[in-house]
This record gives structure tokens, C-alpha cells and sequence, in this order.
């Protein structure tokens, strides 16, 4: 028997401070640890070299130090830097769609977390994701399941757990619905019992991710042209990086007929519309796969599919393409698959596999 | 308003004001300058530099202008470490420094230097034999408070000299910050002190490092020649003359003063070790003008929150300093890290009345109720 002790990743929301608690109650011996990410300052969050969201490590200091666990707060911020923000970036000017969620679970919460977690001899990470681990006794596998809530399954940020990561990994609140959480949390007295859920990207304020990029980068994202399916220029746009797929509000255009960006061209610097119709895709292929059961399949699988954060999972067969890559043909056209994104497979509950899109198939 | 944060900054005197807003009027020139004004300037600028050196019973060349303790805890302990590359690259220090100290310790560490931190005994004093015992023939730099800003311990200055004189590659660095106009102690055997005087009523934006004439320093900051090799820029006139004035006030005043705060102190003492869940943290035998405690299973912040709700002013190790870790003072002389989480400090003045105190205790009060039920 493993001995029960954890490091918990503590946001000071809602969510890790219950996942806190729920496994004191367990009887895990808990360590809370905040990492910081970065420095509002260099992310525009905040005007002065001053720390605004001190107020959430303050918190989330508090919350230890009411269930008398041990706490810290470790410094990531070189780190996120370099594999977190500047991926996004990048992505973004080479004309995909990001998901930086994604890339700081994988680098940052299951890999430097996990390391600090062993210098501290202790063998679970946990955090407040609404997601289940299982271990499955018959094929000696852990497997990753949606939550039970379906609206709060972060289970499309986690594809990218590793058997042995999964082995050592916590999601107490999985089978936990959120408004139990925030009862559970109530009830403890915990100070963050009512604060609001996080939203989008934490570094973007205001999901102004265009602005943010042109303040990170120092660059200016030229002004270019707008044109229809047919090559035809028909208005200007502000800088390609600042549309994404599928988009369709403050696009400037009126042409007589919504229209959505289907593709970017980033080195002419042209941002094609169409209509809905052009912006369907029969498939994808994606790279950088991960199959969560470390067995790579040899045939064609059939899966439900999600290509965004909160969509309705898509029939659809998967090609493995060698053990990283594979393609994907829906059962029915999708729209807006996003390069860049990524897609993951489901087979009921669970989690088969996710990767990040690289190209879409019309 | 009850202020009960002077280790924090103090307000500013009249007569410090005052000079200040003279030299400031009276003298245009720099006193790097070669005209007339430039000299005039100049002048003033050495007599302030003789009249500080004098109240400290040091020479003038001794006496360097910073910007405050931070600049001359960090030109004194980078500068020693880099003019003895060659002797060593051992340094001791205590678990009582300010992050001004510990800043520099740990980049020197990051930079392959082998620092050693000494234990505290229960009076909050460092362990004599202990620091006799880590002394190395490659030991370079002992850096310790005289008086430590969280607990108001108060280290054997006298005691320590009298160890490294053995050990003549070692150099003593004291920082002095809560130390100068308080209590009574010789820079014999100092290699270096820095201290500021918006801890005694002077401006902030001010400090002094004192550097012994015949020891060795490479400057921080480096620029053209100004009133020593040691410190470069504009030589900051008016404040010098405010850094003059609190000085020689703070020095005339400081035993009177002393026996003052101390009956306070001991009066807050009685009164606060009523409280079943209160634990004074600083010694006895610690400075009058520093009392830290902690109230069992509240953590300081809150407390301090609380006392601010009220409109008491104290201070508590803010989460700000980053790594989220309770008081490393106070963990090394209580050995108890949710004790340590608990902890704050008030810090008192010749200024605080008994009004004060009195209001204070009964905000106290009301906290206690509320924070511990």
C-alpha cells in the first residue's frame, strides 16, 4: 500500500481548496503548494509592479492554514513562460488556435508539480479538476473518465495523462457536482466558498488575447485583407491573429450574409470568410497524440469526438497514424475544427485519446 | 489611528522637516561641480559628513550616503563578498536577517558562495560556540542584525568581535537598521553597518552605510567620482541634512527614550499574557521598542486585518514576500510553524500614549473574541 500523502495544487478558488479537504477526510497527509505563474505586471493584469492576485495566494494560504496543512508558494513563472505563453504566441501567429489550458496541465501541473511533489517524498499531485481516474483491475490500466457533471468536465484538458502520471495522480471532485462542491465548501467555512469560477485564459485579461499578444510581443499586427472563398477581397481586417476559426462577431464585414473565418493565411496576411458551408470539415489530423491506455490500436476505432473545450462530442472513426499522429473522419461534417486545438476521443465516459490538430480535411 | 508600526517607518520629525527644506532651498549647485555653487555645496556636504561621522565617533571618510539600509546592506555585502574573491567563499548569518540581507545571501549562494545560518538560542541571541564552531579559515563575511526587526532580539555585538578576531579574512557586516538611536553599542571590530533614519524620524529615501577606512569594498553602483569612490551619483544635499538632524536627535534621546518605551512594553506584556491563546514570541531581554506575538489559530494576517478594521496599525509578514513560508525569525526561535503563521508585531515610540495603548488593548480585545471563538 502506497502511503497516503499528497501535494495539492492550490489556486485559492473554490475548487482546490475543497480538493484540500476532501482528502484530509480520506486520510491523505496533505502538502498545498500555489505556483505562480506569472507577474500580473508582465501580463497587463495590473498597471503597477504591484501583485493584485496576492488576494488568491492569500487565500489560498488561508485555507491551508485552516485545515492545518503545510503550504508554499513556488515559482514557476521562467517555466510558463517558455513553455506555456510563448507556445501560445507562436500558435497564434502561425495561424492556429491555441489552448494554453492544455499545454500548463501537461507541462506544469502533471510535470514541474509532479517533481516538486517527489523532492517532497510525496506520492499523489493533486488538484481541483473536474475529471475521474479510475483503475481498471481487469486490463491493469488506470483510465480517465468525464465528471459527473457534464457541465463542469475538464476531462478534454487532461488527454494528455500518462499511464504512470495517472498512477500518481488525484481528481477528488470528479464525482462531485459543483454545487456539492460549493455546499461542502460552505459548510467548512472555507473563505472562497462564493468566489466566482476562473474564466478563459488566465495571463489574457479580458479575453482580449490580440491586445495581449501586441503588449508581450512589442509587435504590431499589420492591418491585411478580408476575402471571400473565391480570393476576392471584400473589407480589412485588424491583424490575422486576431480571428480565430469559425468566428463570426466582429468581423466589420457586411456583406449580406453572415459569414465566419474559415481559413487564415499568415504570411499574406489574409483572412478568408465564407459561409457556413465552407467552414465544415470531414475530418482532421492530428499530431503530438496521446493514447491514454499506452497501447497504440491497430485498427480503425470508433469514437465520439470533441474538437473544442465544451462541444458535444461527434461520432467518428479514428486512424492511428504511427504512435503519434492519427486522422479522423466524423460521421457528419463538423464545423470550425480549429488547427492548433485539440481533439479528443471518447468512448462512453472515457477518455481513448487526444492530440492537437494540425491539419482539417474538407 | 493607533500606529503601533514605527519599525516600519516613523513619521518625520520638525526640525529634520525643516533642515531638509533649507538645504534643498539654499543650495542649486551639485557638489560634483567644480563653480561656485558646485563648492558650495560640497562644502556643506563634508561638514554634514564630518557632524555624522562625529555622533557615530567614526572618521568622515567612513561615512557612506545611500539611498537607504537596502542599498547598504546590498553595496556592503556584495561589495565585501566580491573584494575577498580569492580568501573564501564562506559567509554566516542568522535566520533574523531582513530580506535585504538574505537577498544578497542568496544570490551570492546562486553564485557559489556556501552560506551558514546560525541557530538562535531561547533568548533569541545566536549560540556563541556555535558561531565559534562554524568559523572557517575561508569564512569571508559574518552578516547579523544588532536588533532584528520581527522579534527585537539583540545580539552580543561585543561578544562576536571578540571570536573573530581570530579570523582576520572575516569581515562583520551588522545591519543596524533597528539598532541606531535605541540602544547603546561599538562598532569596534565592524567591518561595515547600514542603517536608515526614517527609522528615528528621519526622511526615507535616505540611508548610511558606514565602511571601515581600511576595508576593502567594491561599489554597487558605478558612475562618475562623487563624495566617495564607493557610492556614485548626485550626492543627495537635503537629505544628508535631514539624515544629520534625526541623528543627532535620535542619539540624545535614546536612553530616556528607552527607559520610556520599556515600561510600555512591559505594561502590554501584563496585560496581553491574560490572554489564554496569546504567546509573545519576543524575549524578555529583547528590544522594548519590537513586540511580536501570536494568537494561537489565527493566522497573523487575519489578525492584523482585523486590528486594521479597528484602526490599529501592526505588521505581519505579508504574503507579498512571495514564498507564502511563515516568519523565518520567528520559526527559528519557537521551532513551531503554525505558531510562526500565526505571529505579528507591533512596534512602539517614545509617540505612543497611553491612550494608545489603551485603545489598542481594547480593539485587541474585540479581535480576540472574534478571531478565536
Amino acid at each position: 500500500m502506497i502511503e497516503k500523502t499528497a501535494l495539492v495544487a492550490m489556486s485559492g478558488g473554490v475548487d482546490s481548496s475543497v480538493t484540500a479537504l476532501l482528502l484530509q477526510e480520506q486520510g491523505y497527509k496533505c502538502s498545498g503548494v500555489t505556483m505562480r505563474l506569472y507577474h500580473n505586471e508582465d501580463v497587463g493584469l495590473c498597471q503597477f509592479h504591484t501583485c493584485c492576485s496576492l488576494k488568491d495566494i492569500d487565500d489560498a494560504q488561508d485555507v491551508a492554514f485552516k485545515l492545518h496543512i503545510p503550504f508554499e508558494v513556488l515559482d514557476y513563472t521562467a517555466d510558463f513562460k517558455r513553455q506555456v505563453i510563448a507556445k501560445f504566441v507562436q500558435t497564434y501567429e502561425q495561424g492556429g488556435t491555441p489552448n494554453p489550458c492544455i499545454d500548463c496541465n501537461r507541462f506544469m501541473k502533471f510535470g514541474h508539480l509532479w517533481e516538486a511533489a517527489q523532492k517532497k517524498q510525496l506520492n499523489y499531485v493533486a488538484t481541483g479538476h473536474y475529471a475521474r481516474l479510475e483503475f481498471d483491475q481487469e486490463q491493469g490500466l488506470y483510465i480517465l473518465k468525464k465528471a459527473i457533471d457534464a457541465t463542469k468536465d475538464q476531462s478534454y484538458v487532461l488527454y494528455m495523462l500518462s499511464q504512470e502520471q495517472m498512477a500518481h495522480t488525484l481528481f477528488p471532485l470528479g464525482s462531485l457536482t459543483k454545487k456539492k462542491v460549493r455546499e461542502i465548501a460552505a459548510g467548512h467555512g472555507l473563505v472562497n466558498a462564493g468566489k466566482h469560477d476562473s474564466q478563459d485564459i488566465c495571463f489574457v485579461p479580458e479575453g482580449d488575447y490580440g491586445k495581449f499578444m501586441e503588449e508581450y510581443t512589442g509587435k504590431t499586427y499589420a492591418q491585411g485583407n478580408f476575402l471571400d472563398t473565391r480570393g476576392k477581397v471584400v473589407g480589412l481586417h485588424q491583424g490575422a491573429v486576431r480571428y480565430t476559426i469559425g468566428q463570426r462577431k466582429k468581423l466589420g464585414l457586411a456583406l449580406g450574409k453572415p459569414v465566419y473565418v474559415c481559413e487564415k493565411d499568415m504570411v499574406h496576411n489574409t483572412v478568408t470568410v465564407g459561409d457556413e458551408t465552407s467552414l465544415m470539415a470531414k475530418g482532421l489530423v492530428a499530431t503530438e497524440v496521446n493514447w491514454l491506455s499506452g497501447r497504440i490500436p491497430t485498427t480503425a476505432l470508433k469514437v465520439q469526438a470533441r474538437t473544442r473545450y465544451k462541444q458535444q462530442e461527434q461520432e467518428a472513426l479514428a486512424y492511428p497514424l504511427g504512435a503519434n499522429s492519427l486522422r479522423l473522419e466524423f460521421a457528419c461534417p463538423q464545423r470550425a475544427v480549429a488547427p492548433g486545438q485539440a481533439v479528443v476521443l471518447y468512448q462512453g465516459d472515457v477518455v481513448v485519446a487526444g492530440g492537437t490538430i494540425t491539419k482539417v480535411l474538407r | 489611528m493607533i500606529y503601533l508600526d514605527y519599525a516600519a517607518n516613523t513619521p518625520v520629525n520638525e526640525e529634520v522637516l525643516t533642515a531638509f527644506c533649507k538645504a534643498a532651498r539654499q543650495y542649486q549647485g551639485n557638489a560634483n561641480s567644480k563653480h561656485a555653487e558646485g563648492l558650495a555645496a560640497k562644502a556643506e556636504m563634508e561638514r554634514i559628513t564630518i557632524s555624522v561621522a562625529n555622533l557615530l565617533g567614526v572618521k568622515p571618510a567612513e561615512i557612506i550616503f545611500t539611498s537607504g539600509a537596502t542599498e547598504a546592506n546590498n553595496t556592503a555585502i556584495k561589495g565585501l563578498a566580491q573584494a575577498t574573491q580569492g580568501l573564501g567563499r564562506h559567509i554566516i548569518s542568522t535566520p533574523l536577517e531582513h530580506s535585504s540581507v538574505t537577498g544578497c545571501l542568496r544570490t551570492l549562494q546562486k553564485q557559489g558562495y556556501e552560506v551558514d545560518y546560525l541557530s538562535l538560542q531561547a533568548d533569541g541571541k545566536i549560540n556563541l560556540p556555535e558561531l565559534q564552531a562554524k568559523l572557517r579559515s575561508d569564512t569571508v563575511l559574518l552578516a547579523i542584525c544588532a536588533v532584528d526587526s520581527e522579534l527585537g532580539t539583540i545580539q552580543p555585538l561585543a561578544e562576536i568581535v571578540k571570536i573573530l578576531q581570530n579570523y582576520p579574512h572575516c569581515h562583520l557586516h551588522v545591519d543596524a537598521t533597528q539598532a541606531i538611536g535605541k540602544i547603546d553599542f561599538s562598532l569596534q571590530g565592524i567591518s561595515t553597518l547600514s542603517f536608515a533614519p526614517h527609522k528615528f524620524y528621519g526622511l526615507g529615501g535616505s540611508g548610511i552605510l558606514f565602511k571601515r577606512k581600511n576595508v576593502d569594498l567594491v561599489p554597487l553602483l558605478e558612475g562618475g567620482a562623487s563624495t566617495t569612490s564607493y557610492r556614485s551619483g548626485t550626492p543627495a544635499l537635503a537629505l544628508a541634512a535631514s539624515v544629520e538632524v534625526a541623528l543627532k536627535l535620535a542619539l540624545a534621546k535614546r536612553q530616556s527614550r528607552w527607559l520610556e518605551v520599556k515600561q510600555k512594553q512591559n505594561f502590554l506584556r501584563q496585560q496581553l499574557t491574560r490572554y489564554p491563546k496569546v504567546r509573545i514570541n519576543s524575549p524578555k531581554e529583547g528590544s522594548p521598542y519590537i513586540l511580536n506575538l501570536s494568537v494561537a489559530g489565527v493566522r497573523g494576517q487575519n489578525f492584523q486585518r482585523a486590528l486594521n478594521e479597528r484602526g490599529v496599525c501592526v505588521s505581519v509578514r505579508s504574503a507579498c514576500s512571495s514564498d507564502g513560508q511563515p516568519s523565518a525569525a520567528v520559526l527559528a526561535l519557537t521551532h513551531d510553524y503554525w505558531n510562526a503563521l500565526s505571529s505579528w508585531r507591533l512596534s512602539l515610540s517614545h509617540l505612543t500614549s497611553e491612550t494608545d495603548l489603551q485603545d489598542f488593548l481594547t480593539a485587541f480585545s474585540q479581535c480576540y473574541e472574534k478571531l478565536t471563538k
